[in-house]
């Protein structure tokens, strides 16, 4: 239109033009940010997932290597086999029995910590949070020393007449380390869900004659939900996946799926089979977040 | 503050119990093998006496030494990068909207959610598939080892930073900010001598996490690593599995001192922010 405007038409006109460019610039500049790292997790890890799922149906030829071409779906197939189901089972069963054990030492504990004073509640939590960053494998060690052949639990059980007790290598090893390495991934988020609780709700439920039992059961514990959840999800989808625990206590009975899956690669040398499971563990652990997050939850 | 609500008698006990329990529980074995690491005795669990030599044959070993060598390097290249990256990043997160940015987001968790296992594989694939073409590409000369190992530090680093940082942006107040702006600062330079500033106990919390995950990484190094080359943790998982000699109590006390010194560095650097 060329007729004559009023100015002030004019600057209202003028000033979305103005702003969408703006805008555009602003998106740029935080796209231009963003692109290395973006860049970089894409071609290391959309890329490279793509290629474990191409890899997942392919063939092992006869001399260890991988035949890309022929694709077929045996690798998958193999899944049902008694041994690998075993060896399935064995580690969902680990880690379901490491995450109940981490949520009944945490849940206390977290609140606990909720109802300390913010200075030694500070304290407190640094030192949760230490062994939550210090060295896995070291951690995992310690135990290895513990509960070895006349090491310190075997000389104390003895001392105390129970005998020897002979831990190392066995499942029981395996759960302690997990929970040993994964308790802070329990905590943490638990502490953070219940400190967020508002304490009159459970006061309401205190007046209303509820015991405490109740005030747990129908006030605490509902709302603490998202922190079990996603303290539960930290803590089993690594245990699923573990490799150093089991290798360090578990002995030959023992494997589990982080290291069956390691020996498909390093040993066996039949790389599709290991991509598969390896691929059937990443879906496992990408679809319970999602549920969670779906879900409503927010700390991870 | 309310006490209606505090638990009473057996439940207050219990729960302090619990307290000291879970306490115990983390530091009595590093207490335990810290004391076994001194101890004059073969058998990595038995107290024989006092006594330096394992930690002496730890630094006279030099495979042990080429070890720590080799991880140091790769920690500090793969921190540096990493931090570059991961601050970029949780910039444009915190501070910008742009197309793909939900995408981006939920990518930058992928490294911290997928397990060390399946991370370990993708790399093996990748430079299994990829190290000849881009060395063809970019004649890089690339080879197994030093780069193979840093590229997969950087990768799972840059999402440990980001978050480190954007928590330091998202508890900062926007004010100052924005006064530079209006003050007709350029956003480089508002940035440079406002928000810089005012991020780098974050970036210095994020800096230290990133090098204490690529000091501790077992599984990913392991994978990734080419013939000849072996980082300090990887070693000493060689030698836990051969046979556990108290040499590997003396090299795993020396890595939990560094590992528990950066983790304290980085707490108290985060924590600056309260006192700032």
């Amino acid at each position: 239109m060329k007729t004559v405007v009023k100015t002030d038409t004019e600057t209202a006109t003028a000033t979305p033009e103005f702003e969408k460019a703006a805008l555009r610039q602003e998106s740029r500049r935080g796209l231009f940010l963003a692109l290395p790292a973006y860049l970089y997790l894409i071609f290391f890890f959309v890329i490279s997932l793509f290629i474990v799922f191409i890899y997942s149906f392919a063939t092992r030829n006869r001399f260890g290597g991988t035949d890309l071409s022929g694709w077929n779906l045996d690798s998958y197939a193999r899944i049902s086999e008694p041994i690998v189901r075993d060896v399935l089972f064995r580690s969902v069963w680990l880690a379901f029995i490491t995450t109940v054990i981490c949520l009944v030492i945490a849940y206390p504990f977290a609140y606990f910590l909720s109802t300390r004073r913010v200075a030694v509640r500070n304290v407190m939590l640094v030192f949760v949070m230490i062994p939550f960053w210090t060295n896995f494998l070291v951690r995992n060690f310690a135990w290895r020393v513990i509960l070895g052949n006349d090491g310190p639990l075997t000389n104390a059980t003895e001392f105390v007449g129970l005998g020897s007790a002979e831990l190392l290598f066995t499942q029981t090893a395996v759960v302690l380390g997990l929970v040993y390495g994964y308790l802070p991934f329990m905590i943490l988020p638990l502490y953070a869900a219940i400190e967020r609780i508002d304490r009159r709700l459970l006061e309401a439920s205190r007046d209303l004659y509820g015991t405490g039992l109740q005030s747990f059961r129908h006030v605490l514990f509902p709302l603490s939900m998202p922190g079990v959840i996603a303290g539960s999800i930290l803590v089993f989808v690594p245990s699923l996946g573990a490799y150093v625990t089991p290798e360090i206590l578990g002995g030959a009975k023992t494997t589990l799926l982080g290291s069956y899956i390691v020996t498909q690669f390093l040993t066996a040398r039949n790389w599709p089979f290991g991509a598969a499971l390896s691929f059937v563990l990443m879906l496992v652990m990408l679809v319970t977040t999602i549920v969670y997050f779906r879900k409503g939850g927010r700390t991870l | 503050m309310s006490t209606s609500v505090e638990p009473r008698g057996w439940a207050k006990a219990a729960l302090h119990v619990n307290g000291w329990f879970v306490y115990m529980f983390f530091y009595a074995p590093i207490v335990l093998l810290v004391i076994y690491s001194f101890s004059n005795s073969r058998n990595v669990g038995t107290w024989g006496g006092f006594t330096l030599d394992w930690y002496r044959d730890f630094f006279d070993s030099s495979n042990a030494r080429g070890a720590l060598s080799n991880s140091v390097k790769i920690a500090i290249f793969s921190t540096i990068i990493s931090v570059a990256l991961g601050t970029m990043a949780a910039l444009s997160l915190e501070r910008f909207t742009f197309r793909g940015k939900k995408v981006f987001d939920a990518l930058l968790y992928l490294p911290i959610i997928i397990p060390d296992v399946t991370m370990a594989v993708m790399m093996l694939l990748f430079f299994g598939e990829f190290f000849d073409v881009l060395d063809a590409l970019f004649g890089l000369g690339l080879r197994k080892g030093f780069w193979s190992i840093s590229i997969s530090h950087i990768a799972f680093n840059i999402s440990f930073v980001s978050v480190v940082v954007r928590a330091r942006l998202a508890g900062m107040d926007t004010d100052l900010e924005e006064a530079a702006i209006d003050l007709y600062a350029s956003r480089w330079k508002a940035f440079r001598y406002v928000t810089f500033p005012q991020i780098v106990p974050g970036i210095a919390g994020g800096a230290l996490l990133a090098m204490t995950l690529s000091l501790d990484d077992v599984v990913i190094t392991q994978f990734v690593a080419g013939p000849g080359w072996t980082t300090l943790p990887v070693y000493v998982f060689g030698l836990i599995r051969k046979g556990v000699t108290p040499l590997i109590n003396a090299v795993s006390v020396t890595m939990l001192v560094v590992s528990m010194l950066l983790v304290v560095l980085s707490i108290v650097a985060q924590r600056v922010r309260r006192s700032g």
